[in-house]
Order: structure tokens, then sequence, then C-alpha cells
């Protein structure tokens, strides 16, 4: 087996006296795409904003590329190659498309921004990922369908190579058309070599695409599974704690 | 990234049409001609995105007013008078739109002018310090204000609404402090006085066109030229030759009827106040940081999501800080027009403006909401409150009509704001 790009071991998190996570271990590996499940308030999207230094564990161990690292702002993770789409999206509604993706990061040609590059650079990132149903790379945000923005976000995430994509329910507010278009566009990341952390409700949705499953349960991870492996009913199970998972960790 | 590898140069055309054919997919909103950008445009302002158009409108049809009810307003004369009153608005509602764009507010605003003022010409009359020097000082204790504000709002947390109140009311005190209830010191500084009394000589006036449009066209095909090299398609042409022939005409224009001699007396007076390129100059660089740099983008996007701006790595904190120290700092710089025109500073300075500050800039189109404006929207904002004062000054009637006048126009302005917010979809409530 591949090793694993990303490897948690043992990180816990609480809010006051809440402990959301206790004691986590997660991997996750390149080109895979590695569900992430657990009923509401699991601790999932607690989980990954700990990867994406928005939110750092209070311990555990994280590794990269097997070597320890810390993860203490949004820009530790953007150096490894950590990119986020989060549940809340996190575009600026008055910003457009270039200048949401480009956010943070943008090209500059002596001291100021070199929009043209950016704009070439987004077009073409879009277009790798086959976006058809944007009209142009200028559109305000605001003006944007809900799957739109999503892919926006999604495209935001791999503009700079990165290495790690999470995506927090990317489809959960999404038509049939555009939940299809947004997996579709999961797996094309996968292809790509990009390790692929997705977080989702809809079994249906992490059956079609995802390689492994994690099941998160009152903030303990309680079953890695393959997901040629395992079967609709079980996971249910291991999501309501209803079925305890016996195996070993895969 | 197809360049058209044939023997001939890549012409605008050809380039545009190579990165038409590869990119099929996604257009980039500079394609077609003149009469596409305008259609393009038209569908903007439809969409809610309205800039400074109502402004615009209410402008002209504000001047057309006044021009039929009174026979002084479209003088020479009152032109001219009319520029160096806006003046300290336009500079104090630009001064604000760096902090409006973040969806905060400074009510102090007009009273650190105010109160940098006091301290200003105290320091020149009681302790006869020479005037640089208090310049200056006054300009360190705009900043020190700005950093005050800033810290408050940014790392403590406190909404600046209730900051900037607290200051309104404690800088009234320490002006009352400094010189005492029914003082007034005269503003004797030459350099101060000739900022709003003094004029560039009439071909003074031309050069400053002159270098508006230099500028204008440098930048337009810089920012063409780095297009070109990127092989994304650029607008039509039309439209920079469209920009630069406004600039001409309405620039020459404005040159042509301040350089009328509108001195009643023996001496002539001609020529642009020297307050209209120094503004210009702010408006100009201060649109270039906004625009262009990392730091004006980084407003844009705190005011628009600022949870989005953090998760990207934009350190808001910091962004919302320095925007507090520019506001207070261009303050200071309202504060010194306002006393060159009115030549004396008294313990009540700046205590009225900063409401009709917040006016301009919301009248010109910067939202209250955060996020959506520019400079010039609070310069022409500005103009058109300036207008209206002027406008019922020469009609002789009540102060109380201006007041009520200014205040009606704010609250349709910033039900535009709201509407046009709706609209473009802004009302969908994002964390
Ligand atoms: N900032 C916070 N302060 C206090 N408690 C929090 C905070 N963030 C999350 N929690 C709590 O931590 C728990 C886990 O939340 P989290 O958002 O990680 O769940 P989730 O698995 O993503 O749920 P969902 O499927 O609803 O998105 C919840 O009980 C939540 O109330
Ligand atoms: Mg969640």
């Amino acid at each position: 087996m591949d090793m694993p790009i990303i490897e948690l071991k043992g990180v816990v998190k609480s809010f006051g006296p809440v402990d959301v996570l206790k004691g986590v271990n997660f991997t996750a590996y390149p080109g895979k795409i590695t569900a992430l499940v657990g009923d509401n308030g699991a601790g999932k999207s607690t989980l990954i904003k700990g990867l994406a230094g928005v939110q750092p564990y209070d311990g555990g161990q994280v590794l990269f590329d097997g070597s320890p690292v810390t993860l203490h702002s949004p820009r530790d993770a953007g150096d490894l190659g950590i990119e986020v789409v989060y549940q809340d999206l996190a575009l600026c509604d008055n910003l457009d498309i270039v200048q949401n993706m480009f956010l943070g990061r943008e090209e500059l040609s002596a001291g100021t921004f070199d929009e043209g590059r950016m704009e070439r650079e987004a077009a073409e990132t879009l277009r790798q990922l086959s976006v058809r149903t944007v009209k142009s790379v200028r559109q305000k945000v605001s003006s944007l369908s809900g799957g739109q923005r999503q892919t926006v976000a999604i495209a935001r995430s791999v503009l700079k190579k990165a290495k790690v994509v999470i995506l927090d329910e990317p489809t959960a507010a999404l038509g049939v058309a555009q939940t299809a278009q947004v997996l579709a566009l999961v797996k094309r990341l996968a292809e790509q070599g990009v390790s692929v952390i997705l977080i989702s409700h809809n079994l249906v949705d992490v059956f079609e695409v995802a390689d492994y499953i994690s099941v998160l349960y009152l903030g303990q991870m309680v079953a890695s599974v393959k997901a040629s492996e395992t079967n609709n009913e079980d996971v249910i199970g291991y999501i309501t704690g209803a079925k305890t998972y016996e195996g070993t960790p895969a | 990234m197809s360049a058209p590898n044939s023997g001939t140069p890549p012409t605008e055309s050809t380039t545009a049409l190579a990165a038409l054919s590869t990119e099929q997919l996604i257009g980039s909103g500079q394609e077609g001609g003149l009469l596409d950008q305008v259609r393009a445009w038209v569908q903007r302002v439809r969409g809610g995105d309205m800039g400074a158009l109502p402004a615009v409108a209410g402008f002209i049809v504000l001047s057309i007013l006044f021009t039929i009810l009174s026979p002084y307003f479209f003088t020479e004369r009152n032109f001219a008078n009319l520029l160096t009153q806006a003046a300290t608005l336009v500079m104090l509602g630009m001064a604000l739109v760096f902090v409006l764009l973040l969806g905060e507010i400074d009510l102090s605003a007009g009273v650190t002018a105010g109160l940098t003022m006091v301290i200003f010409v105290v320091l020149i009359a009681v302790v006869n310090l020479n005037w640089i020097l208090a310049l200056a000082i006054a300009f360190l204790t705009g900043i020190a204000i700005g950093t005050f504000i800033g810290f408050f709002v940014a790392k403590v947390g406190i909404p600046s609404f209730v900051v900037t109140l607290g200051l309104f009311l404690g800088f009234q005190g320490l002006e009352l402090i400094i010189i005492g209830a029914g003082g007034l010191y005269r503003v004797e500084t030459p350099e101060i006085l000739a900022i709003q009394n003094s004029t560039l000589p009439t071909w003074g006036g031309w050069v400053m066109v002159a270098v508006m449009l230099a500028i204008s066209a440098t930048m337009s095909f810089i920012d063409r030229a780095r297009r070109t090299r990127a092989e994304v398609p650029n607008r039509t042409i039309a439209l920079v030759w469209a920009k630069l022939i406004a600039i001409a005409v309405l620039g020459g224009g404005v040159v042509l009827i301040l350089n009328q001699n509108r001195g009643t007396g023996f001496k002539a007076i001609e020529g642009v106040p020297i307050v209209v390129p120094i503004t210009l100059a702010i408006l100009w660089i201060g649109t270039f940081v906004l625009d262009r740099t990392k730091f004006g983008r980084y407003i844009y996007a705190v005011g628009g999501n600022a949870e989005a701006a953090r998760r990207s790595g934009v350190k808001v904190a910091m962004i919302r800080w320095c925007a507090f120290i520019v506001c207070s700092s261009l303050a200071v710089v309202s504060g010194l027009f306002s006393i060159s025109k009115v030549g004396s500073v008294d313990a009540a300075a700046g205590r009225e403006i900063v409401l009709s500050g917040v006016a301009a800039a919301v009248v010109g189109g910067v939202s209250l909401f955060g996020g959506r404006g520019r400079l010039i929207h609070a310069a022409i904002g500005a103009l058109v409150i300036a207008v209206i004062t002027n406008g019922l000054g020469l009609l002789n009637l009540p102060a109380g009509v201006n007041y009520a006048v200014t205040g009606g126009v704010l609250i349709l302005a910033a039900t535009i704001d709201a509407v046009s917010r709706k609209r473009a979809g802004g009302s969908i409530l994002r964390t």
C-alpha cells in the first residue's frame, strides 16, 4: 500500500468543557478519495478545521508525508499544499471568480496585481476541471448559483497544485445535476494524484466515489474501511453507534 | 495556450480570437466590441450594481434645477466656490470609504480633523512652533488616533460605532479644553491658506489635464500589455479612447471655466484652485492602492466576507487596523482643507461634518454593508451634497431646509444601497 500523505495520531480538541475530538486517528492517501462520515456534531468539521490550521488541535500528532508538522494558521496548511473547501462556503460575494480564486495569494508584477496572469491561470484551472457552467471568470460570485460557487471553491483549492483537498459537504445544498458535476470533479481531482478527503452525509455519493470510508462517532474514529469491503448497512451502523467495527483500520 | 504561430505578429484581434477558441468554455467578459461592453454594463446596472450612476444623475439634475432657479448658480465664481466648498467633504468622504468598505464606520473622523487642526494652530500660535513641524505633529496625532481606534476595533473587538462615538464626544471635550469655549484662532500660515485660496497659473490647469491623460493612458496600456502577455483577451481599445476623451472633455471643460477671470475687483482671480490637484492626486493614489495592491484587495475581501478572507490567509485584524489609520490620516487632510477655506479654528471644529461625510460616500454609491464602493463614489457624492448646500444657499432658503434635504438624500441613497444589494444577491447571509 501507498504511504499515507496525511496521518493523524490521537488528535484531541475541546471547546471549553466539551471534548469534541477524543483522540482521533485518521489517514488519507495520495490519489485516493477518503470519505469522512458521521452524524451531526460528530466532529467532522472540527477535525478538518484542525488540518486547515483554522482551529488548531489541542494535542495529538499530525504527520504529513511521514514527517510531523504543526498547523497553526491557514498559511501553514497552505504551504504544505492542504486546501479546504468549507461547508459554509468561504467565498467573498463582492469579488469576482478570479479574485476569489487568488485571494491571499495574488500574482504580483512590480508590486501590483498581474490581473492578466491571474485570469489566465484561473480560466486554465476551470478548463482542466471541465467546468462549463460558468459564463465568465470575471463574474461576481454573488451572481453564481450554489453549484457554481461550489465549483469555484473547488477550483480555488486546486489552483496552486494542492496535494490534499478537503471538501466539507460539497454537495449538501445542490440539486441532482449539480451534485453529479461536483462528484465528477472530485473524481477528476483524485485522478490527478490529489488526496481528497470528502465529508458527506449522503452515503450514495460516498459509495459512488470513495476509496476509503472513515466513520466518526461522538469524537472518536470508530471505523476506517475500504469502500469495496463494506456496505451501506454496516456504515449506517457505525455512524449511529449500533454496530462496532471489528477489523483493523484500513 | 496557443499563441498564433503564424509569421504575423499577434494583433489585438488575433490574440483575442485565439484565446476565445482555446477557451470556449469560459469567457472573461472582455470580449466583443464597444457595443457588447455597453450591453454588459447595462446588464450589471440592471442587476443592481449601479455604482455612482444615481449620484451622477442627481448631480446633473440638481445643477440644472439650480441653474434655472438662481442666476448666480452657473457662474465661474460660484463654480470655483462650489469646488472649494466641496473639497473638505470630498476628502472626508474618501477617508471614510476605507472603513465603510470594511462595513465599519468612523464617527470621529470629523472631530479627528477638528482636533488635529486645533493642535496645529495652537502649536503655531501659542507655542510658536514652525508650521511644518506643527503639521507633522498634526499628522502624527491623526495616525495615533487611527491606531487607537484600530486597536479597539480590530484587537479588542468593540464595534467601531461605539469606539468612534466615544471619541466623537471625547475629542469635542478636548477641543474645548485646549481652545476654551468661544475661543477662536485665526489661521495665519500662508502655505495652508493657499490650498483653498490660491490658484494654479492658467497654464498649470492645462498641465494638470495633460498629466491626468498621460497617467491614464500609461496605466491602460500597461494593463493591456500584461493581459496580452498572459494571452487573455483585452477589452476593445475603443474603451481606452472613450475614457481618455472623457477625461480630456471633462477636465478640459473644468479648467476652461476655472481659467476665466472670476474676480470682482481690480485683481484678476483665475486658474484652478490648488486644492483640486491635491485632491485628484490623493484620489488617484488611493484608487491605485484599493484596485491594484494586496492591501486594497484585502479591504474588499474583509468587507465582503471576513471569515473567508481569514481562511484564505488574510491578516484580517491587521487590515482593519490599517484601514482606520488611513481613514484618520486622510481626515487630517480634510481638516487642512477646512481651515484653509474658513481661515480660523474654533472649539467646535469638525463637529458637524462627519455625518455629511458618511452621506457623501453613501450617496455616491459606497455600501454601508461593506465590500462595495470606490473613492470616486465618495467624491461624486460629496459634490452632490455640496451642490445642494450651495444651491439652497443661493436661494436664500432657511438653513433648516438644507439639513432636511441632505437628510432626505441620504435616506434615499441608503435605500438604493439596500435595494441594489438585495438584487445583487448580497442578502444571502454568509459567515
Ligand atoms: N467553535 C465552537 N465552539 C464550541 N463548540 C463547538 C465549536 N465548533 C464546534 N463545536 C461543537 O463541536 C461538536 C462537533 O461539531 P462539528 O461542527 O465538528 O460537527 P460535524 O460533524 O461537522 O457536524 P455536521 O454534520 O452537522 O456538520 C458539536 O457538538 C459542536 O456543537
Ligand atoms: Mg460539519
